[in-house]
């Protein structure tokens, strides 16, 4: 099997395009993991045990099975009970839900690092709840978190391939359409792996960039 | 690299002291820790190296077990052990080699370092089993003798984290002596204990220079013990040694005046 | 029909497919684990002929998606002359790519023991591989032991792929029964439970077990 390139330029445009697409869903799925994740890891925080319970249930739930499984089960369930979702709404939820559930980790580690003092600070001068997590004791949970969530962004990109299964257009699903259509495989699915590898590997070091800015914004280094 | 060619092969027989360090200088980096020491210690002797932090002095135990020098060789009963004999030329030791010659050379930490997943015997007996190839039996023997010496026996099956400091660093000469090194190293042993046990180690120590013909080096800042059982004191300072003599002489009599400040300072502190 | 009368007709089906999915995992973890020790000692020997292969391989199966290795394993090798049967394809897949992340965690593993051991072991003239077999790795591996429970239930998680490339897995069979009775939420929701119960029920148990048996080996209990 020889690779060519001809066929190679001939499938870039259209790859390229799903690659625009794979950064879209990435974008908005992390988007909802970003958001839902916070909202997960407060509710943990709440005084009422089994709201508490439930939440850290549902997280461990989340985390424990695989996410092409809710995937499936997101996009076929609804049809079951008359809601149709689209590939792409469906995909969205299941991969925003399920990084969701990481990101609340993440958050309620970096929370955690907060030394206790500072709430007990909070605390003396009488700060809302709301105050004290989002003006004190969040910024400070920050700069710890970054790297793990870091870490789920590309995680959650490398994860889109698995939206390909639902039919959401993006990367992967685009090199099965041309590797089916074509009966050539070969070089579709390496440019893909090829995609995938340019935009991680400098990742790491961009990561480790972000979070020494995010801790110069704050005044912490 | 000076000229290793003004090196001897072989220490002559009549010029032969356990421990040789011959112009030997250590550098880290752009920083010369030592600088051209020239260090004999002969067989049965027991020397004491003393002198402030950043002197060097933990460098010289260092450097005859874990580090690599920089200039000058260092002889360990006659033969180098920095260097190699190649077609009647010294040349820098490979890295077989040097492990090798360190064979003869067992040191003690000042942090124990015990093997927390083994037992005090087998701590002890890990060494003779697994370098220097002897029968598990043979070893156990040797390793309950050693551990009867320095009067660990009835702990022989317990774990380090059971064990008290002093009881570790016991157990760390006795698996250390079980190699039967020729020179003993003895890197602060008893700056990481508490008060009350320093006692039993270096009774320990005080038993083994004086009924066992052992060539001991140590570096310690427990200057009363020194001078007690010590035949010679070196004064290390700025890389250098100082001032030496025996216990009597340089603790007594120092006639530098860095000495001077450096023990009266450590008398003020006791 | 009731949720006990679907898994009365349909249970035999996951139960075959528990032990597909059994197989899988237990083939995939032993060879993560081989390829986790020889790439995680090769990033760190000071040979470079050891690390950069080592570096390379671990950048390369952690930078892209496991779905799309699975997927190049299973199309494209086979065009270069190398075939091998889909049992043997998903379980290798599983095993090089999480070995590339478990070769960083026995890496770490290994620099968080103390530098005192490697002394003590030094100045006992132990060879570099006496030293390393002896006395650093059965340290390292307590160290290693909490991140290798979440590499563990990635790695099970990874199996549901396999499904994709037809294995008959749990995910395969919730497909098929998907595909037959419309019953999404129980087909799919079957098969998230046994997952999870896989996860929380038997392999976290199982690590934390393993973690205790070594505390006391390593007299740490």
């Amino acid at each position: 099997m020889e690779w060519r390139w001809d066929f190679t330029w001939e499938i870039m445009p259209k790859m390229l395009a799903a690659t625009g697409n794979t950064l879209i869903a990435a974008g908005l799925g992390y988007a909802i993991a970003i958001v839902v994740g916070l909202m997960l890891a407060l509710a943990q925080r709440t005084p009422y045990r089994p709201v508490t319970l439930m939440v850290r249930e549902f997280v461990e739930f989340i985390r424990s099975t695989p996410l092409v499984l809710q995937i499936f089960f997101v996009y076929y369930v609804g049809p079951q009970f008359g809601i149709n979702l689209s590939p792409w709404v469906a995909g969205m939820i299941a991969i925003g839900l399920h990084y969701s559930a990481y990101l609340s980790e993440v958050y309620r580690g970096g929370i955690e690092s907060v030394p206790a003092g500072q709430w007990e600070a909070c605390r003396s001068i009488s700060l809302s709840t709301r105050d004290t997590y989002f003006r004190i004791i969040i910024p400070q949970a920050l700069p710890p978190s970054v790297a793990g969530m870091g870490n789920y962004l590309v995680g959650i990109f490398k994860d889109t391939p698995m939206l390909s299964v639902i039919g959401v257009a993006e990367l992967m699903h685009a090199a099965n359409a041309i590797g089916g259509q074509h009966y050539r495989y070969l070089e579709p699915y390496t440019i893909v792996g090829v995609v995938f590898l340019l935009i991680s590997l400098p990742s790491a070091g961009l990561i480790r960039a972000f979070e020494t800015w995010v801790r110069r914004k704050l005044g912490m280094t | 690299m000076d000229n290793l060619s003004t090196f001897p092969l072989e220490l002559p027989a009549d010029d032969k002291p356990m421990v040789r360090f011959q112009n030997v200088t250590k550098r880290y980096g752009a920083l010369t820790v030592l600088d051209n020491l020239n260090l004999d210690v002969a067989e049965g002797e027991m020397v004491t190296i003393i002198g402030p932090s950043g002197s060097g002095k933990t460098t010289v135990l260092r450097m005859l077990m874990l580090e690599q020098i920089q200039g000058g060789v260092i002889y360990v009963d006659g033969r180098p052990i920095t260097h190699m004999n190649k077609g009647g030329k010294l040349i820098p030791a490979s890295e077989k080699y040097i492990r090798v010659a360190r064979e003869d050379v067992g040191m003690c930490f000042q942090h124990f370092n015990l093997f927390p997943h083994m037992t005090a015997i087998q701590n002890c007996m890990e060494g003779p089993v697994q370098v220097l190839g002897m029968s598990k039996k043979d070893a156990r023997e040797r390793s309950e003798e050693l551990l009867e010496l320095v009067g660990m026996i009835d702990k022989k099956d317990q774990h380090p984290s059971r064990l008290s400091g002093g009881q570790q660093q016991r157990v760390a000469i006795a698996r250390a002596l079980a190699m039967r090194p020729k020179v003993l190293l003895l890197d602060e042993v008893t700056s990481a204990l508490d008060p009350e046990v320093i006692g039993e180690v270096t009774e320990v120590i005080k038993n083994l220079v004086t009924a066992h013909n052992l060539t001991i080096m140590m570096v310690t800042h427990q200057m009363g013990f020194a001078r007690e059982i010590s035949d010679r004191v070196c004064f290390f300072y700025g890389g250098r040694i100082e001032e030496q003599g025996s216990p009597a002489e340089l603790f007594g009599n120092p006639r530098k005046e860095r000495t001077q400040q450096f023990l009266s300072a450590v008398k003020s502190a006791d | 029909m009731s949720y006990p009368e679907f898994l009365a007709v349909h249970g035999g089906r996951y139960l075959d497919g528990i032990q597909v999915t059994a197989v899988q995992f237990l083939m995939a973890a032993a060879l993560a684990i081989v390829i986790s020790l020889i790439m995680g000692l090769g990033k760190l020997s000071s040979n470079r002929l050891l690390r950069w292969p080592a570096v390379a391989y671990i950048e390369f199966f952690r930078g892209t998606s496991l779905l799309v290795q699975l997927f190049w394993l299973f199309y494209v090798l086979p065009l270069f002359g190398i075939t091998f049967d889909k049992y043997v394809t998903g379980f290798l897949a599983l095993g090089l790519n999480l070995g590339a992340y478990g070769a960083e965690l026995v890496r770490g593993g290994i620099q968080a023991v103390p530098r005192g051991q490697w002394e003590a072991a030094y100045s006992l003239s132990m060879s570099p591989a006496k030293r390393m077999w002896r006395i650093i790795l059965p340290q390292a591996l307590l160290n290693m032991l909490p991140p290798w429970g979440n590499l563990i239930i990635e790695l099970l998680k990874g199996t549901a792929l396999v499904a994709l490339i037809a294995v008959p897995d749990v995910m395969f069979e919730a497909r098929q029964i998907n595909g037959s009775t419309f019953l999404s939420a129980q087909a799919f929701g079957t098969a998230l439970i046994i997952y999870y119960i896989f996860a929380r029920l038997l392999v976290t148990p199982f690590m934390r077990w393993l973690e205790r048996v070594m505390s006391r080996k390593l007299g740490r209990a």
